[in-house]
């Protein structure tokens, strides 16, 4: 077990070294960017800044995460975001009592279940019609926009309901309310795969799909279930994002939100060829992503240019986990007697 | 595709009776089962006339040549992207970068315009900056062995930063010969015309027709997609057509942002944000597999101009609202991924 623990040890150990550097940066220029206070009994700094708006990007790829590991990928999680907020403010901006709770808990629910079902189109295209899962979430990608605008009516819905705003900008106990959100599916997430036989059937389906129907996995189940999964997270995700800026802009909302997302759950680890994924390793690609979002913005470059540092931190750490120099790495501190183990003969 | 391709096809090619009554009906029947593999680009084709036979039936001056030459031109930059994309998507991977791409030579244009630079430099100088990116795009992808969709998705990002990095703004362009393309129309018999632009785009589908369907590199191209490993057992140069598509398809991105910033006389930073996916749609629309190995240039260009006469359609319509074009584009999608499914299933 030992050699597998300093396998995952390795896979992790780039991107949290570009997290480890990413912060001191920060540091060096600021030096109160560690510094975390207490005020109006709200913990403010930049670390729960980091915190919170990595939220609804760590639900995305919570469900990026599972979908990838069954050699999956959904394009259509931004779509869904776009829509489960387009839905959610709709419904708070036609109600008639906008601010009450029950109006927003079943705006939230019609969001949610609407996700959920668009999840389980994913699925349901991919697991039982057997389309790619690239092309079966584009066209949701592509017609989900479209849907977003035509609930909307092509308008940015803005709405004013104290209670919705809670999700993306409220506090709990001090705690964001969306850090709390994010952090409880995150850990019902890696209960649910870690603590149960679920993750490994995950895994099994994303390593052999025929082996593990053979072996009596219901890979078809697993399949749906992890779209499901991640459609509800986006919508989950897209309910923050609109809630933040009390507005849901069908257009723009959760745009480029699954690149983001399939670049964390990359940085994390986890390879698009599916197989073993790492629900800690994604946290950490989503921490990176983001504080690099905002080290952009702390080192006083233009925030439009933080694409370029993505795709450097990007290259980095793809090109760091890549087998050519992991083989010249490994061979460099030992015998080169342990080639890693090429890349299952898929395709 | 592993399960299925292993499994024994005894194919009984075409049962007794009909051979011996070589009657016209059997023989048109043998004709389609020959073509099966042209089976998705004539379903393209036939959307396409039923679409112009809708258009034509529903709304007046739609069958016109200028309906018709319009489309073809406003679409001659996604014409050449969906070119290049069919390149990569045939050996099996996809290229993301193409938009932003589109975008980042566009704004190299511009500002090199804004300098004085002359057109007869600038104009190959963004072309090859598509061509330098792809060349890094595919020694990710070929010597450090990352997924297409991550390294080309790198690309994108860097592509996108660089032209923040050169410009925020739009810049208008005011170059003589760039004024001179884009207001050129070379009219054709009464009604019909085409723009230097649709002509460099013809000229690209013509290249590119020749160099997938008529040469070496280009039955390599279609034996990487069909199986790797198999290609490489066949002594075929791998690794340099691997990254060569990846090239190509940079190469068209180039020279589609330049078309594009012909098309529109500037350039801006935020153009060509999911183009990629128009490219790709395309792509699939036209009959080509995305898990690669079969696919045509012809069926691409037939893809775009689907999508096209889309957009023509809902503007002709007046009522309808622009976000119905992605709603159609996305069943349309549906519906040939589903019956592109439908024939490899009956084909087992």
């Amino acid at each position: 077990m030992t050699a597998w623990k300093t396998f995952v040890r390795s896979k992790i150990f780039w991107p949290v070294m570009a997290l480890v550097a990413l912060v001191a940066a920060n540091t060096i220029k600021t030096t109160r960017f560690l510094n975390i206070r207490v005020q109006d009994e709200h913990l403010f700094g930049a670390l729960i800044d980091i915190l919170r708006n990595s939220s609804p990007l760590l639900l995305v790829a919570l469900g990026m995460t599972l979908v990838i590991a069954t050699r999956g990928i959904d394009l259509s999680v931004g779509a869904v975001v776009a829509i489960s907020g387009a839905v959610a403010c709709s419904f708070i901006a036609s109600s008639p009592t906008p601010g009450a709770v029950v109006t927003v808990l079943t705006a939230v629910a019609i969001a949610v279940l609407l996700s959920l079902a668009l999840g389980a189109w994913n699925g349901f295209l991919v697991s039982v019609v057997g389309i790619q899962p690239i092309i079966a979430t584009l066209v949701l990608m592509t017609a989900g926009r479209g849907i977003a605008m035509l609930i909307t009516g092509g308008q940015i819905t803005t709405i004013n309901s104290p209670a919705y705003k809670r999700i993306g900008s409220g506090f709990w106990l001090g705690v964001p309310v969306a850090v709390l959100i994010a952090g409880g599916v995150f850990a019902i997430v890696a209960a649910l795969t870690r603590r149960t036989a679920l993750g490994m059937l995950i895994e099994s389906v994303g390593i052999n799909p025929l082996a593990s129907r053979l072996a009596g996995v219901q890979s078809r189940t697993i399949i749906w279930t992890v779209y499901a999964m991640a459609g509800v997270f986006a919508g989950i995700a897209g309910l923050m994002i609109s809630s933040n800026v009390m507005a849901a802009d069908a257009n723009n909302a959760g745009l480029f939100i699954e690149l983001d997302a399939i670049l964390a759950v990359v940085i994390g680890g986890t390879s698009l060829a599916g197989g073993k994924f790492s629900l800690s390793g994604t946290l950490v690609g989503v921490l990176v992503i983001q504080t690099l979002t905002l080290t952009v913005t702390i080192l006083g470059i233009p925030p439009a240019v933080t694409p370029l540092f993505k795709a450097i931190v990007v290259i980095a750490v793809c090109l760091m986990q890549s087998p050519v120099v992991r083989t010249k790495l490994a061979s460099r501190r030992r015998v080169p007697v342990i080639a890693p183990v090429p890349a299952e003969v898929a395709s | 595709m592993t399960a299925q391709d292993v499994r024994p096809t005894t194919d009984p090619v075409v049962p007794g009776p009909v051979r011996r009554r070589r009657s016209d009906v059997s023989r048109v029947l043998h004709a389609v089962r020959v073509d099966r593999r042209f089976l998705p680009v004539v379903g393209t084709i036939v959307v396409l006339l039923l679409m112009f036979t809708i258009g034509g039936a529903r709304y007046e001056n739609f069958l016109s040549g200028r309906v018709v030459s319009n489309l073809f031109i406003n679409n001659s930059f996604l014409i050449v992207l969906a070119v290049g994309m069919t390149f990569v998507i045939i050996t099996g991977g996809i290229d993301l970068s193409v938009g932003a791409v589109v975008a980042l030579s566009g704004v190299t244009a511009a500002s090199l315009f804004q300098s004085g630079w002359p057109a007869f430099v600038v104009i190959p100088l963004v072309i090859l900056i598509g061509s330098a990116l792809g060349l890094v795009v595919g020694v990710m992808v070929h010597v450090f062995e990352i997924q297409p969709f991550i390294a080309t998705l790198a690309a994108m990002f860097l592509a996108r930063g660089l032209c923040y990095v050169i410009s925020l703004s739009s810049i208008p362009i005011t170059d003589p010969t760039i004024v001179w393309l884009s207001s050129t129309r070379i009219p054709i018999g009464d009604t019909w015309s085409i723009t230097p632009s649709g002509i460099i785009a013809l000229a690209v589908v013509a290249a590119a027709f020749f160099v997938l369907h008529y040469t070496r590199f280009g039955r390599t191209v279609y034996a990487i997609g069909g199986g790797e490993s198999s290609a490489v057992l066949m002594g075929l140069p791998v690794a340099r057509t691997k990254v060569l598509v990846y090239v190509i398809s940079g190469t068209c991105a180039g020279i589609g942002g330049f078309l594009f910033t012909v098309f529109s006389r500037s350039g801006y930073s935020l153009t060509g944000v999911g183009m990629e996916l128009d490219a790709i749609a395309a792509v699939v629309i036209g009959g080509t597999l995305l898990t690669g190995g079969s696919g045509f240039v012809i069926g691409s260009v037939f893809g775009v101009l689907v999508l096209g006469l889309i957009q023509t359609i809902i503007t002709f319509e007046g009522t309808l609202s622009s976000w119905w074009t992605k709603i159609f584009i996305g069943v349309l999608l549906l519906i040939f991924v589903v019956l592109q499914r439908a024939i490899a299933a009956r084909r087992r």
